[in-house]
């Protein structure tokens, strides 16, 4: 009966995303004040049954109803309730159910926050993010039902992947669709826009703390997923370049471009053409992504089942709304003026470089990964694009945007002199080509020359930000103002400008200090890797809630001091008969210790893997800086302040606002 | 409207129907580099008897023959069974198999169970000879001619549509050719 | 009907390829046979995995590869032997380094080219804006703060009667 009625609630919250998505935008375009005002109901309707479409299909998981095919392929009555919970989306069916429902929330929210907007502009968003919903949830209703029953019902669940059951994927994917579907705002704002024929600085300052919130999601969700692969999958390894994994990196790549020009439109008043298209491009990537992870298009280990009806829905999903967004794009674009102009050497030169090297970097990804297909299809034989070929062009292009990036920040706009910026930027940059190469030396007695630019990369970014610091200081009363009372955003730029720096030192450190070795280990046997000496101490039996397991002990010592005792397992999960194998890790600030029971050799001696991995966490802390940093820019008082005086202004009073 | 505006739907919707091509497709089968090329040679134990051997110079004796790769162990397998044994009873091409990576006397079970369509079954044990003719699953078929030279290769069951629509064209084409 | 079987029997057969981490203990002659091994291993495709390579797969069909690997390292065969080895059964599909051939040009020279036209297309499009503000008659910013200096000057001149100095 309540799955039924979860059905029920999701065909209701389509039907009236549809209504939501069709009434307002007419209304817009005819100046019908009745339906404009139509759009923020709709959006709270549409939302309450959304959130009780996916309560009920939770609630199906937590009582174990096997009667719903869904939670029959992806649960077991012995998965411990927190795995039940996250198996609601550790399936297809499921998981985009949670993308239509968190779609409602954004929605939601965008109807909560925008109460200083003309109406207009707000029924056009809201209409736009309606028509995407409807999308979804029809794809969801008609080709991908959770809600879908087994007559008669299994007696037992086929228990969720044990791939799965960890915490990694019960973060993963949420924070991932919450930048996903958080674009999906700012792709609505620069469609409403384009209709309405008014890009002013206001509609990028409106859209900004949105596009840095679903930025922010995005940025977690891929730093989730690198650690969670890291640790789960038993390689060491933290990002593949699989196909699923660029179609995450795509919309985070573009979203960054968005971020940066969205800054340069509401100051500058220019580039609005420009971003509008990146946009429209970042939320058509989150598109884009959908398809490929579920049409069987391309192999991915992440990809879901896939099933070639649901690939051409999303297809036709896909063409609809990007080509739509598109053909505004060509119509209403070329009417947009933007203002100014500014010179060769300038802030927004260097911005707008940043931009191009981004969008250059997504092509080139996105070309890697589309041309197998692309040679396929027009029968010229089949290819492989892996982590070679990745590596080999993304890297060079990263190189000069580290750089842009340090001076950035400290060039003027509209005008800037060479010899100005040089003397400023001179001491940063003998700063960190010395230290570049000193510290690969003093701290692993190496002079690898590709560790050397990343070392000095990283360092020149932390000296520019440093300069910027001072500099900004400098025009302030006294140091402590100058340090503390710089506007948010200036301290969400610098963390995560920062944050680049220590993913940068942490790829280039794990990846050219790392030491591996797969051997045979008898208990008793030791092995001295990375100054740390490590001893099998044997297996004994374990067993968890659904799994049996042989557990590997291995004691980890340095200079005679033990360091610690890892465990690392082999499981059999019970249901699926599926082996696993869990890694024992010792996390370090700058360091891990990773091993990994491999087969049994016979004689009681087993297949070990021992992994030195020299500051590799640096990886995910340089991406939690930058989401604080997003944080902390969109939390800006500028935008709290600009609510505050729109509020003002409609009951008469004025204020200014000193912008930064 | 300016034309440099139309620029990303123009290269957007070749996109489009770049996927729509792709669809059809499957990106994880792996087309072989042999076909057209001689088979590369082996001489492996016969599964039946240890004494005798199979290589490929039995291809050489029929104008145009089967290799199938089987194993007791191969779930698939069973799909194609019947239709390989059907073909043997009307004596249609002569069915060479490869036992990969099997026990002997699980496949000798198997083939009692359901019958036994191969003139000859090489038992590879480790699958070497299975890595040189490029197998990457099980079952396989190649179509290999008199002269030595692989023609065709089913990748997965033979199902009936590739055996009327592919197969048996194939075989006759060959058997039409000259030498 | 069928092909949802086909679809499911081939799965089943290469299920337990998803289970992680290929660890396999070979003893080599040097420490750069080593390295050789493990790089091999990392850019050759597992064929009966979903995009993984062979260093990281458990699959029955990536052991019986990597046996080879190290088989023919030991055998004193070079890199390029060992690839042109698997190309030649698997074709390029094995590799994870696609190579350079026609087919493949757009592939590696493409990014050079997206990142030369981007550049061109950045400075053009600087240039252009400065010749368009220039040509439309507005005035620049330094024109308008020429004239309101001026206008500035002409106020004061106006209120005190004297010219204040600086």
């Amino acid at each position: 009966m309540l799955p039924e009625l979860g059905n029920f609630a999701l065909i209701l919250a389509m039907s009236i995303a549809l209504v939501q998505g069709v009434i307002p935008l007419i209304g817009a375009a005819r100046g019908i004040p009745g339906w404009i005002a139509f759009a923020r109901p709709a959006v709270w309707v549409q939302f309450l049954f959304l959130l009780i479409s996916f309560g009920i299909l939770t609630y199906a998981f937590i009582v174990n109803d096997f009667s719903v095919a869904y939670v029959a392929n992806n649960s077991n009555s012995a998965l411990p309730l927190g795995y039940r919970i996250s198996a609601v989306w550790g399936g297809h069916e499921g998981s985009l159910l949670l993308w239509v429902m968190l779609m409602g929330a954004w929605s939601a929210a965008v109807a909560l926050f925008s109460k200083r907007l003309p109406p207009e502009m707000v029924a056009r968003v809201l209409a736009v993010m309606g028509l995407v919903s409807a999308g979804f949830a029809a794809f969801v209703v008609f080709t991908s039902n959770p809600f879908d029953r087994y007559d008669p019902a299994p007696m037992e669940g086929r228990d969720l992947n044990p791939l799965l059951q960890d915490i990694g994927l019960i973060l993963h994917p949420p924070m991932l669709y919450m930048g996903y579907v958080g674009f999906s705002v700012a792709f609505a704002f620069a469609i409403a826009a384009l209709l309405g024929g008014k890009l002013d600085a206001a509609w990028a300052r409106w859209s900004r703390p949105w596009t840095i919130i679903a930025w922010m999601f995005l940025t977690l969700g891929i730093a989730l997923g690198s650690w969670w692969a890291y640790y789960e999958l038993g390689w060491g390894g933290w990002w593949f370049w699989d196909p699923v994994e660029n179609a995450s990196f795509l919309p985070w790549l573009t979203g960054t471009a968005l971020m940066h020009s969205l800054a340069v439109s509401e100051k500058r008043s220019t580039f609005k053409s420009w971003t509008v298209l990146l946009a429209i491009f970042s939320f058509s990537l989150c598109l884009l992504g959908t398809f490929l992870v579920r049409s069987g298009v391309l192999t991915s280990v992440h990809a879901f089942a896939s099933d070639p009806t649901r690939g051409v829905f999303v297809l036709m999903l896909l063409a609809i709304v990007v080509g739509v967004s598109l053909t505004i794009y060509a119509w209403r674009a070329p009417q947009v003026k933007s203002a100014g102009n500014f010179a060769l050497l300038s802030r927004e030169t260097l911005l707008l470089s940043n931009n191009v090297l981004l969008v250059v970097a997504t092509a080139t990804i996105l070309l890697g990964t589309i041309y197998p297909l692309i040679l396929d299809a027009l029968n010229l034989g089949k290819i492989s694009v892996g982590p070679p070929y990745f590596n080999a062009v993304f890297i060079p292009l990263m190189i000069p945007l580290i750089i842009a990036l340090g001076i950035g920040p400290l060039s003027r706009w509209k005008q800037d002199e060479f010899p100005r910026l040089a003397r400023l930027l001179r001491g940063a940059l003998v700063g960190s080509l010395i230290l570049g190469v000193l510290l690969p030396w003093l701290l692993f007695d190496s002079f690898e020359p590709m560790v050397i630019l990343g070392t000095a990369l990283s360092l020149w970014l932390v000296f520019t930000v440093l300069l910027d610091w001072r500099h900004r200081s400098r025009h302030k009363a006294n140091l402590w103002k100058g340090l503390f009372g710089q506007p948010l955003s200036f301290y969400g730029m610098s963390l995560a400008h920062l944050g680049v720096a220590v993913t940068t030192i942490g790829i280039t450190y794990s990846s050219y200090y790392s030491l591996e070795k797969d051997l045979r280990m008898a208990p008793g046997d030791e092995l001295e890797l990375g100054g740390y000496l490590f001893r099998f101490e044997g297996v004994q039996s374990n067993h968890g809630p659904n799994y049996t397991a042989t557990e590997g002990i291995i004691s980890v010592s340095r200079d005679g001091k033990p360091i610690d005792t890892l465990h690392t397992q082999k499981r059999i999960y019970t249901v699926q008969q599926m082996p696993m194998t869990e890694a024992g890790i010792d996390p370090g600030l700058f360091r891990d210790l990773y091993v990994a029971l491999g087969e049994p050799l016979g004689d009681g001696s087993w297949a070990v893997r021992i992994y030195y991995k020299p500051f590799v966490r640096w990886i995910w802390l340089g991406g939690l800086f930058m989401a604080v940093g997003g944080i902390l820019a969109a939390s800006d008082r500028r935008y709290r302040l600009v609510a505050k005086r729109g509020a003002e202004e409609r009951s008469g009073a004025g204020l200014v606002v000193q912008e930064s | 409207m300016k034309a440099r505006f139309l620029i990303p739907l123009v290269v957007f919707l070749s996109l489009v129907g770049l996927f729509m091509v792709g669809l059809k497709l499957d990106p994880r089968e792996v087309p072989s580099p042999l076909i057209d090329k001689p088979a590369p040679s082996f001489s492996l134990p016969d599964l039946h008897d240890e004494s005798k051997t199979v290589s490929t110079e039995d291809f050489k004796k029929h104008k145009v023959s089967l290799f199938n790769v089987w194993a007791s162990w191969c779930v698939a397998c069973r799909q194609e069974h019947p239709l390989l044994v059907e073909l043997s009873r009307q004596d249609v091409v002569p069915i060479y198999g490869l036992n990969y990576k099997d026990k002997r006397s699980d496949a000798l079970n198997w083939l009692n169970r359901l019958g036994n369509p191969y003139t000859a079954s090489a038992f590879d044990e480790k699958g070497r000879v299975g890595i040189d003719w490029g197998v990457y699953g099980v079952p396989e078929t190649f179509v290999v001619d008199g002269k030595g030279i692989i023609r065709y290769k089913q990748i997965g069951p033979i199902t009936e549509e590739a055996w009327q629509e592919t197969i048996l064209p194939l075989i006759e084409k060959i058997r039409a050719e000259e030498g | 009907m069928r092909g949802l079987i086909l679809s499911i029997l081939l799965s089943l057969m290469i299920w337990p390829a998803l289970s992680p981490a290929g660890i396999n203990a070979y003893v080599f002659d040097t420490p750069e046979h080593e390295q050789r091994f493990k790089k091999l291993a990392a850019e050759l495709r597992c064929l009966v995995c979903q995009n993984q390579n062979l260093a990281d797969s458990d699959a029955d069909l990536a052991k019986d590869l990597k046996d080879e690997i190290y088989q023919m390292i030991q055998d004193g065969k070079s890199d390029t032997e060992i690839i042109d080895f698997m190309v030649a059964r698997y074709g390029d599909f094995v590799l994870y380094r696609p190579p350079v051939k026609p087919v493949t040009y757009m592939l590696w020279v493409g990014p050079f080219v997206l990142f030369v036209l981007g550049l061109v297309v950045l400075v053009m499009f600087v240039r252009r804006r400065n010749q368009d503000v220039l040509e439309s008659g507005e005035l620049s910013s330094e024109e308008r703060q020429r004239l309101e200096g001026l206008l500035r000057e002409q106020r004061e001149r106006g209120t005190s009667g004297k010219r204040k100095g600086k």
